[in-house]
């Protein structure tokens, strides 16, 4: 790994100024994607800028109809978090299952929005239950956060501070992982709440992304067997040695009546 | 270079270090602790397993910068002053929980969190948590018997 300047700054205004000065900078979450990609000399920041010390960051309650998460909390604090087991289960459950302890002890939620990787399991949470991605300077809608493959609506010196969640009637998430890292194939998140009912497919495509017929079938009926002969088009999925977009399409269609299910 | 100072394995540790210099390169380089093994360097294997605050993380995918004014633990830090070992690295060699060896720093310090934090896991809580921990000998069977005698002493 290139050398690279470090700073930790104590508050959040501290950190986007240290960003502003640093152009070619980036800031480090947990780290569990930023330093493999930069092991492997795909990204060569001239200087690090760690979250890690900022309150602003930190900390998962309830206000109103919304759960509020820290971009700053951990995958490992928000699977054990009380408050989210209560609030939205499926949430906990899918942190629970991202890669394995170690990384979950470390990686957060912030840091996995940001990152955006095709096959990660938060984007389809956020997406399917219509959150709010909250930075140091706005709002940004799900539906507007999410722009394609590792790419997101945020500028380069644009710190997530939090993640509100409306609260669902009902959501769960089902997830066929690739058994060695345990990212999804296919995962697919399904809410139905206060804006209908959402469907997000996240490993399938380029982009974590609804579902226009998954949807439209569950609004009739929310029921898996509502699911029965819908098909999902393999059109635009990912083709690559661990599956055939094809197979990926059949997938999004078994895991969504999974989803459904578990949904009660 | 940045100078970090740290609790490891209960001495009070300073050290300067490059800003990429990575936690474990940290431990076995410069501090000669190479009891905590590198198996991928990729974030795959969990062999360079180490505690940080009670918690298992990768010290491949940590800077040790990050672990300024944090509590670390190594397979070094287990056993007691006199040699005893601790439950869960007696119960690896009561039955049998490794082969080569290469693996079991870090399957012994991430069984030893799962203990701690959850002294009743059974087998199949056991086999989610090694997750991120290979072993290329045992095919786990004996690594998962022991962490399971190791948590019914319920001490990690
Ligand atoms: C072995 C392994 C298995 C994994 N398995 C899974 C899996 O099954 N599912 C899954 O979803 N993920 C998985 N991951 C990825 C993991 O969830 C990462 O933790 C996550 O993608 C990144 O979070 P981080 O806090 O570590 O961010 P970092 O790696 O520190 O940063 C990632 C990017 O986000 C930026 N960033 C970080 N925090 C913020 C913030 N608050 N605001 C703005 N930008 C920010 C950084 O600048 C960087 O560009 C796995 C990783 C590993 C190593
Ligand atoms: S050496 Fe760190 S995970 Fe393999
Ligand atoms: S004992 Fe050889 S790798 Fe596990």
């Amino acid at each position: 790994m290139q050398n690279f300047g470090f700073q930790k700054p104590r508050d959040l205004a501290a950190a986007v100024a240290a960003a502003k000065k640093a152009p070619e900078g980036k800031y480090l979450g947990g780290g569990q994607s930023l330093l493999p990609v930069m092991k492997l000399g795909l990204a060569a920041p001239s200087e690090l800028i760690a979250l890690s010390g900022l309150a602003e960051l930190k900390g998962v309650r309830v206000e109103g109809k919304e759960l509020v998460i820290g971009a700053g909390t951990t995958h490992a604090e928000v699977a054990a978090s009380a408050e989210v087991k209560k609030a939205i289960p499926a949430l906990a459950d899918l942190a629970g299952h991202i890669g394995d302890p170690q990384v979950r002890n470390r990686g957060t939620l912030g840091g996995s929005l940001a990152h955006d990787d095709p096959s990660a399991d938060y984007p389809a949470a956020v997406l399917a239950l219509g959150a709010t991605v909250v930075t140091d300077r706005r709002r940004i809608a799900a539906d507007a956060f999410f722009q394609g493959m590792f790419q997101t609506a945020l500028a380069p010196d644009e710190v997530i501070t939090a993640v509100r969640f409306p609260l669902p009637e009902k959501a769960a998430y089902a997830k066929f992982p690739h058994p060695a890292s345990k990212f999804a194939l296919v995962g697919v998140f399904v809410a139905r709440g206060a804006g209908g009912v959402r469907v997000a497919v996240t490993g399938a495509g380029p982009s974590v992304h609804r579902s226009a017929p998954l949807e439209k079938a569950l609004a009739a009926r929310f029921a898996p067997e509502a699911l029965a002969g819908v098909a999902v088009p393999a059109g635009g999925l990912q083709n690559d040695p661990f599956g055939s977009a094809e197979y990926r399409a059949h997938l999004v269609a078994v895991m969504a009546r999974r989803a459904v299910a578990a949904c009660g | 270079m940045p100078a970090i100072s740290l609790k490891l394995n209960g001495r009070s540790v300073t050290a300067e270090v490059e800003a990429r210099t990575l936690l474990v390169e940290l431990l076995r380089e410069r501090l000669g602790l190479t009891g905590t093994h590198v198996g991928c360097d990729t974030s795959q294997c969990g062999a360079c397993t180490v505690h940080v605050d009670g918690r298992s993380v990768k010290s491949c995918t940590m800077l040790a910068v990050e672990a300024d004014g944090r509590e670390v633990t190594t397979i070094e830090g287990l056993a007691a002053a006199d040699g005893t070992l601790s439950p869960v690295q007696a119960a690896f060699r009561e039955h049998h929980g490794l082969q080569c060896g290469f693996c079991t720093p870090g399957m012994v310090m991430s069984a030893t969190e799962l203990v701690r934090r959850n002294p009743g896991a059974g087998e199949r809580e056991i086999r989610e948590w090694l997750e991120g921990n290979l072993c290329r000998c045992t095919g786990y069977h004996n690594i998962v018997k022991a962490v399971q005698a190791a948590a019914q002493t319920g001490r990690g």
